[in-house]
């Protein structure tokens, strides 16, 4: 059975003279939110910075984020959430995550993410926190340097 | 030309050039004043009905919603107290897709963007007190529309109500839940079938209810331009008028009921014209392809309001203003509903005080600014003129590419519209960030201090959604197990047999079966939906 999310691309692939492959990106869309276009502007944003992006699509559970990020060897699982559920999506994503080995890995969040909130998110092992309004340079920016 | 001047762009987002100033030969070259007529007239660019607002005012239709019933439902009574003069209901997440609020997916969800409904029970709390012939409902339901709808009816009914003569309207328009929203369920012909069976249901038994809006609102907040919103909703439109003729319906049966949902966000005079041109170009439609005889089964009745992508997360009390301009908008479209985005949406939920700025903003146009005084203002100018040509022009080649490339169907389908929307909305993002598409206070008059503090957030309660799932507890011991199982099986029965579901599920609802008891009886023979991931 072909899984069932989507396989994207990547843009100008491996610099040959470093030998590194590209930096992987799972972006995956949490819960039942319907509102993907900012997921998929964001992707399209990493992969013209020379990344890869697995697009999950919509209505990943918890345990299929983990197990796509696991699959595919991510470096970077970022998630996009614009209906407010972030916080308890968080915490049963977060086990999930460390259970899998990926509690080394950069894990960010964008969308629609009240400030009130951030604490949290950080305290859950979210390094990269994006509300609305967030530019995609600097995006961008902030997973080249913190991909270690 | 002053530097200020020469700096504007020289196009509209739908690619068509404005020139300094408009003369009679450019609506003579443009396609002249022929296609224009007189309002009430077909083909009904200058407005659907003779008079307008002068006989009745745009319908307000504040978009709300949240927590259990018993809270919507005193929201529902705090607006119309405060002159709202219909309804247009938000339902959360675990509603829109199906599923029960005791359903593990529903876990932190239930009650968070709308109000969950599991039963015809919550409908009955939902709209207690409230008189459904003075005020008409809307509900914003996609994938779960065919219960949705059944427990409206059953609701009303219930209350003594002639389901006959009922008013109402459900959004039900499912091929854009798979372009922009995402609250699909099945695939895509199954879906497209569902809409069908309650065109046809309605058409028979309610056929003052308008059981579907077509939405290019949503299409268009996924990144399509005003062009593209109007092509691939009529489209849609379309698919769902040649599904219910297959049903052997007559046009001029349903065509009347349909109904659409348009955005406003933009520039002032591309939106106007997009209305208006819209209204010709869908008359034209259903008279020369349809061959629909009653004029009003060409009327293009719409909700246009909205406005969420046009808004802004910087500096939000800006947006009081924008939404000024676009219910203006509306009004100068000749919307026949019309409901605001408020100032707050990027953040939160929006508050009582937010939803009645929004409502007072409306009514300022009618009370105060003479928007209701006379047919299409704007009519006549020669810009205007000129641009509601083009528009048409434009939208037909969009509807012309759609067909010529298999149809809208198969293009949602494949993922192709998707693409081609979400690649727009990547160029757009660049364009703003990079300061060629100007935003206000986003890359030009920036505030730099912290701004969220101005925004009061909704609360979200976890109490509400315990108390949710109680209720449902109750009803499931309350209810009589073997009618309600009996009328579940009559629902795989009908699903498997390829006829109209409708009239099952209305009886399974009457039962107190629940949204996603039903839902899973139609998975289990329609199958789900898988998104098709194309870039």
């Amino acid at each position: 059975m072909t899984p069932n999310y989507g396989i994207t691309g990547s843009g100008p692939g491996p610099d040959p003279i470093a030998m590194k492959r590209p930096i992987k990106v799972v972006v995956a869309k949490p819960g039942l939110d319907g509102h993907d276009q900012g997921a998929k502007v964001v992707a399209r944003a990493l992969m013209d910075a020379g990344m890869e992006v697995i697009y999950t699509g919509l209505r990943q559970t918890p345990e299929q984020v983990a197990r796509i990020a696991e699959d595919e060897d991510a470096d970077v699982i970022a998630l996009s959430s614009m209906a407010g559920s972030h916080v308890p999506f968080c915490e049963k994503l977060k086990p999930l995550l460390e259970g899998a080995g990926l509690g080394d890995k950069l894990w960010v969040i964008g969308g629609n993410l009240p400030k009130q909130d951030h604490t949290r998110l950080r305290e859950l092992g979210f390094r990269g926190i994006f509300p609305s309004s967030s530019r995609l340079d600097d995006i961008v920016q902030f997973v080249k340097a913190n991909v270690a | 030309m002053n530097e200020r001047l020469k700096l504007r762009p020289a196009a509209n987002e739908s690619g068509i050039e404005i020139q300094p100033s408009y003369g009679p030969q450019d609506v003579e070259r443009t396609g002249g004043f022929g296609f224009i007529g007189e309002a009430g007239a077909y083909p009904f660019v200058r407005g659907i009905h003779p008079l307008m607002y002068r006989h009745r005012p745009y319908t307000m239709r504040q978009y709300t919603g949240f927590g259990n019933a018993a809270d919507t439902n005193r929201r529902f009574k705090y607006l119309i107290a405060n002159g709202q003069t219909g309804l247009n209901v938000a339902f959360d997440l675990p509603t829109q897709c199906g599923l029960d609020s005791d359903d593990p997916l529903a876990h932190g969800e239930v009650g968070r963007v709308g109000m969950a409904i599991d039963t015809l029970r919550d409908f009955e709390i939902a709209f207690e007190g409230i008189d459904l012939d003075a005020i008409t409902v809307s509900l914003t339901v996609n994938g779960a529309a065919p219960q949705l709808i059944a427990m409206y009816l059953a609701m009303a009914e219930k209350r003594g109500y002639d389901v006959a003569k009922l008013r109402g309207t459900a959004q039900n328009d499912i091929l854009k839940e798979f372009i922009g929203r995402g609250t699909w369920i099945y695939p895509v012909e199954p879906s497209v079938k569902l809409v069908g069976d309650t065109i046809e249901y309605c058409a028979r038994h309610a056929p003052k209810y308008s059981p579907v809006s077509v939405c290019g609102y949503h299409i268009r907040e996924s990144g399509a331009n005003p062009v593209q919103e109007m092509a691939y909703a009529f489209c849609i439109a379309k698919a769902y008028a040649d599904e219910a003729i297959r049903r052997g319906l007559d046009i001029d049966e349903f065509a009347g009921r349909l109904s659409f949902n348009f955005n406003v966000f933009g520039n002032i005079f591309e939106q106007v014209c997009k209305f208006r041109a819209a209204r010709g170009l869908w008359a034209k439609i259903v008279k020369e392809r349809y061959g629909a005889t009653k004029p009003e089964s060409g009327w293009l009745r719409m909700i246009a309001g909205g406005g969420g992508g046009g808004l802004t997360f910087e500096q939000p009390e800006v947006n009081i203003v924008r939404g000024a301009y676009y219910a203006l908008i509306a009004a100068l479209g000749g919307a026949q509903t019309m409901a605001l985005c408020c100032f707050d949406e990027a953040y939160t939920i929006p508050t009582e005080y937010a939803q009645r700025i929004s409502l007072r903003t409306m009514q300022l146009l009618i009370e105060e600014m003479g928007l209701a005084d006379t047919v299409d203002p704007l009519g006549g100018s020669w810009y205007v003129e000129t641009l509601t040509n083009q528009m048409r022009s434009k939208m037909e080649d969009a509807m012309a590419e759609v067909d010529s490339q298999g149809g809208i169907v198969k293009l949602v389908a494949e993922g192709a519209i998707q693409a081609g929307v979400s690649a727009q909305a990547y160029r757009m993002q660049r364009a703003i960030e990079s300061g060629e598409f100007r935003k206000v206070g986003v890359n030009c008059y920036r505030n730099e201090q912290a701004e969220e503090l101005d925004v009061q957030m909704h609360p979200y309660d976890e109490a509400d959604a315990k108390r949710q799932v109680a209720r449902l507890a109750e009803v499931r011991t309350e209810r009589e197990g073997p009618r309600v199982a009996a009328a579940l099986a009559s629902v795989r029965v009908s699903a498997e047999s390829g006829s109209n579901v409708m009239p099952a599920i209305v009886e399974a609802v009457k039962a107190y079966a629940t949204v996603g008891e039903i839902t899973q009886l139609l998975a289990a023979v329609y199958g789900r939906y898988r998104e098709p991931v194309r870039f």
